[in-house]
């Protein structure tokens, strides 16, 4: 796989403040990830793989973080190593590389609003708690769903999710 | 006191309606004015979405914080999902006005805009800060003689930056709020790691996200309590339905009941299982009713 518009990952991470150069790779973060204690991601390889390897955005690892910003918090020389996944993410989907369950919850949100929008059995679970079946969200105001599918449109997340 | 709305995300209306009823009637008793943040969307979810895109990700928050703002109210949360997306969208336009600038060119074309000058709370917070523990010790009728193993989950407490208060590594305020009903919040190992479901990691990778919540749920196992409580509707899912799930893919046999703060903190205040909608969980622990009701 290669990054269309030629790679520099590392430059277009920078400007999120996430300067991957200063790792010493003390492993602290590798050492406080709940993830990396039970699945194949290694932080802090995965981070250094980030340095010079566009493989990275395929790499299935960059997805079994939690985000929970235990290494984030830790790092000592304070990197901003989820900002850093937030951002090869966001290059991964851009380049189509998503799992289809993702693509999925993208879906929803544009159709509904909500990344886990109301169904059946749940409108009878909230009229036998004598809440309204439908709650007072986007899902009672389609103005207010009209809002948040212009401002998608807006940011172009609809193009975003389409197949490629 | 902090006027509020009260923000309910997409889980808790959609799937735990329970947790939503119990908010209320929480808040009514301790005469909170707070009201519906009507019209609201999606947060957006914190790990998937802002993985996708992050100008959709602050346009998305910022309406949601910009329809709060209009009723001169800061935002109630009761998810540490919605939390961490409203809390950091809110510092960051807050901290940055190029972002501002960036998020309002979009929500111009829906006539709106953030300005930034109203808080995100998080119903543990709120409730700590502006009632706290005391006052609720004061007004429980029912006092729960529970054992009960805290679970505070990750964007209640990070990232840290831009939130107030609170170490993230040996927290106490949510402890002091479950000793307020006069339960027991129980020491457990690794009490503070996350429940496996964040990121996009339960909703693509459920396998991955099983090892961690089985991982959890062991060690609170050992803990010997009579509950879990949580402050997220995303947390309380996993360890919810992920009990079911994990009793069939690997014959474990889990049966732990898992209650929302607010679930937990309505039946100290004299409202029933039914009412609170703790019935309406994956896992529904016989002996635990028995033992709530007979209190
Ligand atoms: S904790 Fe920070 S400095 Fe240490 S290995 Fe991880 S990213 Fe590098
Ligand atoms: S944020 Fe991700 S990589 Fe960092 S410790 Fe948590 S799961 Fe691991």
């Amino acid at each position: 796989m290669s990054l269309r518009n030629e790679p520099n990952l590392i430059s277009l991470m920078e400007g999120t403040g996430s300067d991957i150069l200063k790792c010493m790779h003390c492993g602290v973060c590798s050492g406080s990830c709940p993830s990396g204690r039970h699945t194949s991601l290694n932080i802090r390889r995965l981070l250094k793989k980030a340095r010079n390897d566009a493989g990275v955005l395929s790499d299935d690892s960059l997805w079994m973080c939690t985000t929970c910003y235990n290494c984030q918090e830790r790092c000592p020389r304070g990197i901003g190593i989820v900002d850093a996944i937030f951002e090869m993410r966001a290059l991964a989907v851009r380049e189509g590389i998503i799992y289809p369950e993702h693509r999925k919850v993208g879906e929803l949100l544009l159709e509904h609003g909500h990344a886990v929008p109301i169904d059946e059995e749940n409108m009878a679970k909230r009229e036998a708690l004598g809440l309204a079946p439908l709650p007072p969200t986007v899902h009672s105001f389609p103005e207010g769903l009209e809002e948040v599918k212009k401002l998608m449109a807006s940011c172009r997340f609809d193009e975003l999710m389409s197949e490629k | 006191m902090a006027n509020l709305s009260l923000f309910l995300g997409c889980v808790i209306p959609n799937r735990y309606p329970g947790i939503e009823k119990s908010t209320k009637l929480c808040l009514e008793k301790l005469g909170v004015d707070c009201v519906d943040l009507e019209g609201a969307s999606c947060c957006p979810a914190p790990g998937v979405l802002r993985s996708f895109d992050k100008a959709t990700w602050l346009a998305l928050a910022g309406r949601n914080i910009a329809l709060s703002e209009e009723l001169d109210r800061d935002l109630l949360t009761i998810c540490n999902g919605c939390y961490g997306s409203l809390a950091d969208a809110n510092y960051e336009v807050k901290e940055d006005e190029q972002l501002k600038k960036d998020v309002n060119s979009h929500l111009e074309k829906i006539g709106r805009s953030i300005k930034g000058d109203h808080e995100v709370r998080h119903i543990t917070e709120f409730l700590h800060r502006d009632i706290g523990p005391e006052k609720i010790r004061d007004i429980v009728i029912n006092p729960l003689e529970l054992r009960v193993a805290v679970h505070y989950g990750c964007h209640l407490l990070k990232p840290s930056k831009g939130r107030v208060g609170s170490s993230f590594e040996r927290p106490v305020f949510f402890d002091e709020l479950v000793e307020a009903t006069g339960a027991k919040s129980v020491e457990y190992s690794d009490k503070m790691e996350c429940c496996g479901a964040g990121g996009g990691v339960r909703s693509a990778l459920p396998d991955e996200a099983l090892a961690l919540t089985g991982h959890k749920l062991s060690m609170i196992e050992s803990a010997e309590v009579d509950c879990i409580v949580n402050a997220c509707p995303f947390c309380h899912m996993q360890l919810d339905v992920g009990q079911v799930d994990l009793n069939e893919k690997t014959g474990t046999s889990h049966n732990i009941p898992v209650l929302h703060y607010t679930q937990l903190l309505g039946l100290a205040l004299g409202f029933s299982v039914e009412g609170l909608g703790i019935d309406l969980n994956a896992v529904v622990n016989t002996d635990f009713l028995m033992k709530v009701l007979s209190e």
